[in-house]
């Protein structure tokens, strides 16, 4: 089923991508073997941020693991705290309060604005231009500033924590998120007048880094590479977490299956998002925002699995419990880990200028994929 | 047919990227609209959300009096080891009882990741997160503070 690693013959040339590659969006170490401007093979060389995460969580208590997901997938840090938080809820059989929920909801969904915003302006820099980068940028600074005003921080937040959130909502937030919501409505054109319609864009994408629905699905791809090949395959609607069963929204599904297509997807994704929160921010139930949890949480022994949603994709946390205050073993299923593994796939053949254009499309977060 | 195509193609081409231009012309020419951000260099004017995560630091009383008992439940709700408290014993002056107090509280910044895990667990509202941004120093030792006051006391009825 996978790809055999392409023969080196006389004449290819191997050239290393990476480690600090700009277009790699991290340290992301591509061999490339080129013969004449054709790939005929891509290996990532992984490991360059490895830091041993889900060890490290091994030696921490359930209240203290969760900080450190937010290191993995940093531009959907809420989510990842999310399924953390979720899986160790499972293990106490903790009801978590509606404020809670709707809480986390809200934060999901701006967090997942805010990462397809930064993925979109560093896929247009990733082609050339520039200024897209900025644009993108604006409406998510806004997002960082309603994040900074409730959490506290605009990137690892570590806001969630077993049995709801660390704190209640801002007075301003959402003033705040119904000023974001306008901003964005009146920009969004922006976007399409820049990129979408753009023929020197398009040309680059359409046609390009082929991802077949039998390919993502044997490759385990989830999340906007997925859907952009028709796999219907988002977490919030197959398994609802939360409110989400109560939410009025839509899978995106694109039938493309190349670039632009999953570029389609992360921008009508975003409108989704922006509907979800207009659901949402004017029905805050009152009440609390955490569960009364013991000082000292410990898990019964067994095993639990939860996941949720990322920008990325699906990510999985599956706790190994014996029974005492921290994990037996903490696997973390990462949606980018496996959206990479398919890159060989989509680029054989490939010209090595459509490679970064269709790398840029899978939206890789190293240390996501390194953990 | 092939032709009629042809110049389609490229005056889809043309009014494309004359749209985009349109929006680069757009702000080109409207400077208010644009939103650049310097370095926050007013520190006298600067104010940010109370929530922010800056640094651990200990709340004291005009009468330099602190809410720390010493118990070590922020030492213990840290993931990293930032946070040593070193505890001696005061013999009160009246009743000759010995009690425990602390010493020094040290507290790594270098090794702290803003989690906010210690505020959360402290019972006596003892410390906080302070607003503060700049932290390069020259030297690392320079970061390891000592977050009681030289002469600070428990305050009175903290328990």
């Amino acid at each position: 089923m996978f790809e055999e690693v392409g023969t080196t013959t006389e004449g290819d040339l191997i050239i290393n991508m990476g480690p600090q590659h700009p277009a790699t969006h991290g340290v992301l170490h591509l061999v490339v073997t080129l013969n004449g401007e054709t790939i005929k093979n891509v290996e990532p060389h992984l490991g360059y941020i490895h830091r041993s995460i889900e060890k490290m969580c091994e030696s921490l208590t359930y209240r203290q693991f969760i900080y450190v997901t937010s290191r993995m997938d940093y531009l959907s840090a809420h989510i990842n705290n999310h399924a953390c938080a979720m899986c160790v809820e499972k293990g106490l059989q903790l009801e978590v309060p509606p404020r809670a929920q709707v809480i986390r909801v809200l934060m999901d969904e701006l967090t997942r604005i805010a990462s397809h915003e930064l993925w979109w302006g560093a896929m247009a820099m990733d082609l050339g231009a520039f200024t897209p980068f900025f644009h993108a940028f604006r409406e998510r600074e806004s997002i960082n500033d309603i994040m900074e005003e409730t959490c506290g921080a605009r990137l690892t937040m570590n806001y969630m924590v077993p049995g709801g959130v660390m704190h209640d909502l801002h007075p301003n937030f959402q003033r705040r998120v119904k000023d974001f919501l306008q901003l964005y409505k009146s920009k969004v054109h922006e976007y399409d007048e820049m990129v979408t319609g753009n023929v020197i864009f398009q040309n680059r994408m359409k046609g390009v880094g082929i991802i077949s629905a039998e390919d993502a699905i044997s490759y385990g791809c989830t999340g906007p590479v997925a859907r952009g090949s028709g796999v219907s395959c988002d977490v919030r609607k197959h398994y609802p977490y939360e409110i989400y069963d109560k939410l009025q929204f839509d899978e995106i599904l694109e039938t493309g299956c190349d670039s632009f297509a999953r570029y389609m997807v992360r921008v009508r994704e975003m409108n989704q998002s922006i509907s979800i929160i207009e659901q949402l921010i004017d029905n805050i139930p009152e009440g609390d925002f955490q569960a009364k949890t013991k000082a000292v949480l410990k898990l019964p022994k067994g095993e639990f699995y939860s996941k949720a949603e990322t920008a990325r994709g699906e990510l999985g946390v599956y706790i190994v419990s014996e029974g005492g205050t921290t994990p037996y073993r903490i696997k973390f299923r990462s949606p980018g880990f496996s959206n990479l593994s398919i890159l060989n796939r989509m680029a054989k053949g490939g010209k090595i200028g459509d490679l970064i254009a269709a790398m840029g499309t899978l939206d890789l977060v190293i240390p996501d994929i390194d953990r | 047919m092939f032709l009629k195509k042809y110049i389609q193609d490229i005056w889809g081409a043309v009014k494309s990227l004359a749209t985009g231009m349109k929006r680069t012309g757009y702000y080109f020419t409207h400077h208010k609209e644009i939103i650049t951000q310097q370095y926050p260099d007013n520190r006298d004017t600067l104010v940010l959300p109370e929530r922010f995560k800056g640094e651990v630091v200990m709340i004291h009383d005009e009468n330099n009096e602190h809410a720390c008992t010493g118990c070590t439940a922020c030492e213990l709700a840290c993931p990293n080891a930032t946070i040593k408290i070193i505890t001696k014993f005061d013999v009160d002056a009246e009743t000759g009882k010995k009690k425990k107090a602390i010493d020094t509280f040290v507290y790594h910044l270098e090794l702290c990741t803003m989690c906010n895990l210690c505020v959360e667990a402290c019972p006596t509202g003892a410390i906080k997160m302070a607003q503060t941004f700049e932290h390069s120093v020259f030297d690392r030792s320079q970061l390891t503070k000592t977050l009681n006051k030289p002469g600070s006391k428990i305050r009175a009825g903290v328990e």
